[in-house]
């Protein structure tokens, strides 16, 4: 019995600052994510009815595909001779080839990418819900069209948005695929520092202790988003 | 909600849509690519699929994958339903709680952490890992996401039809296989391709929990990607897209023949 991995986790760099890079990646992904999932989910809330379950499909239907496939799609297109180059040559945006894989953009990328639907439906959920009436109320007191947006349908869909950023932050700090696939090697997310100390370096007690740290830092927002989950199905009831 | 959409409402969604499917196609299009040189075309051709049939190492992986996937699955679908009808039908038992967090858990904590839990597990018990440490870590993987979709169904039809059965003298086994199993079975089914196609994807899980002699589609893919984009990697991706693709598509036209609402399988939608 001994504390010793837990100590080298605090007094080595490596580990304490793969951990904060994972949190601050998981925090600026959950929040690109948001930004570009909330404008589809409503876009889809307020298309024609009929359309609504057709439109839902789509967006869920590239979660069904692998996710590794879907990651390694993007190293087909990020490559240094890729088409995201080939393109913005074309284009005459640029004239030399920039590097795009093994970077942080890269790895923002195959995130946002990979947990898109993620974000989408919980909030589509919300929206789906939302009383019209109300904004017709506000429109008849005078209410501009914006400031209803900001005073009553941003509000209600709040369950939906935290249940969506809880669902993407939680499992992108422990993230392996993606920074491993379309990330630099010079900096780590901790669940690559897992997977190192235990595949590469077979020292298993440091790497169940990186997991047991990383499961304390997730155990409140685990909680909060059981809560919300299990509250919303007795609703159901 | 209200009135029609506003052109934002439609580029939001269009991009959104070419966000999601384009990289997908682009790998469609060049496993079709005749040139090695990934980023060069050479005109249309099939042969990275005609060479992956002579890659035994694939071919291999592909079987193990699933057979893993649909034992897996089976098992998970078994599981969760059981899991299921405890949560919603038990009401407050003991330890309720505790029970469905341990459920949900694996739905969203990070694989890594799951992965090496779990090898730690094998190893405290001393099971040789292998084929079937992989099934059963599987398991552990999916079935909450079973017990997610078929809870939801349960809490949404009308119990008395059961309660009717039962007071007409239908024992309770076979209420719950007449009546109650009928009515659930679009989420059950959801719920065994949700498990199914989660068991065929999942690389970290696999890697922790895996053996000598049985690496997964997955881990095969994995360590050929690590080397760089290659032709054939393409072609096995677009089988195992068309494939899921064909998969979804014939299921929900079925539950939309079926009833008008479809359950949609996936984690959150509840």
């Amino acid at each position: 019995m001994t504390f010793e991995n837990y100590g080298l986790l605090f007094s080595d760099s490596l580990y304490w600052s793969s951990y904060l890079r994972s949190l601050q990646i998981a925090a600026v992904s959950t929040l690109l994510l948001l930004l570009l999932g909330f404008p589809i989910a409503y876009g889809i809330a307020r298309a024609p009815r009929r359309l609504q379950f057709p439109l839902m499909v789509l967006i869920i239907l590239p979660f069904w595909t692998s996710f590794l496939i879907r990651v390694y799609a993007w190293i087909n297109i990020l490559q240094r001779e890729g088409l995201l180059n080939e393109t913005l040559i074309a284009l005459g945006i640029i004239q030399e080839p920039l590097v795009w894989l093994a970077t942080d953009t890269a790895i923002y990328i195959g995130i946002v990418y990979s947990y898109l639907p993620f974000m989408v439906l919980p909030i589509y959920a919300t929206l789906e819900k939302l009383d019209e009436s109300l904004l017709e109320a506000a429109a008849d007191l005078g209410c501009p069209r914006w400031k209803a947006f900001w005073l009553v349908t941003v509000p209600l869909s709040l369950p939906g948005i935290a249940a969506g950023a809880l669902l993407c932050f939680i499992p992108i700090v422990g993230e392996f695929v993606i920074p491993d696939l379309l990330g630099g090697s010079e900096a780590m997310m901790i669940g690559q520092t897992l997977w190192m100390e235990f595949f590469a370096n077979r020292d298993w007690p440091v790497a169940s202790a990186v997991a047991v740290v990383l499961l304390i830092l997730l155990i409140v927002p685990v909680v909060i988003y059981q809560h919300m989950q299990t509250r919303e199905l007795e609703d159901a009831r | 909600m209200r009135k029609g959409p506003t052109w934002f409402n439609l580029a939001s969604i269009g991009l959104g849509l070419a966000f999601l499917y384009i990289p997908i196609a682009i790998l469609v299009i060049y496993s079709f690519n005749a040139s090695r040189l990934v980023t060069l075309w050479g005109g249309w051709s099939t042969r990275w699929y005609a060479e992956l049939l002579n890659d035994e190492a694939m071919l291999n992986a592909a079987w193990i994958s699933l057979r893993v996937a649909l034992l897996s699955a089976t098992v998970a679908t078994v599981l969760g339903t059981l899991a299921a009808l405890a949560l919603v039908r038990m009401g407050r038992f003991r330890g309720r709680l505790l029970f469905s967090g341990m459920i949900y858990a694996p739905l969203i904590l990070p694989e890594v952490i799951i992965g090496l839990a779990l090898l730690l597990l094998f190893v405290a018990v001393e099971v040789d890992r292998g084929f079937w440490t992989v099934v059963i870590a599987h398991v552990t993987l999916t079935m909450g996401f079973v017990a997610v979709i078929v809870q939801a169904r349960l809490l949404g039809f009308d119990q008395s039809v059961e309660e009717a059965a039962m007071d007409l003298g239908c024992p309770p086994l076979r209420t719950f296989l007449t009546v109650t199993l009928p009515l659930i079975a679009p989420a059950v089914a959801s719920g065994w391709m949700l498990a199914f196609t989660l068991s065929l994807d999942d690389l970290v899980i696999a890697s922790f929990t895996t053996g000598p002699g049985a690496t997964t589609l997955p881990i095969r893919i994995y360590s050929e990607v690590r080397l760089g984009v290659k032709p054939e990697i393409n072609a096995v991706c677009t089988i195992m897209i068309a494939v899921v693709a064909l998969g979804v598509v014939a299921a929900s036209l079925l539950s939309k023949l079926r009833e008008n609402k479809p359950a949609m399988p996936v984690p959150g939608a509840v």
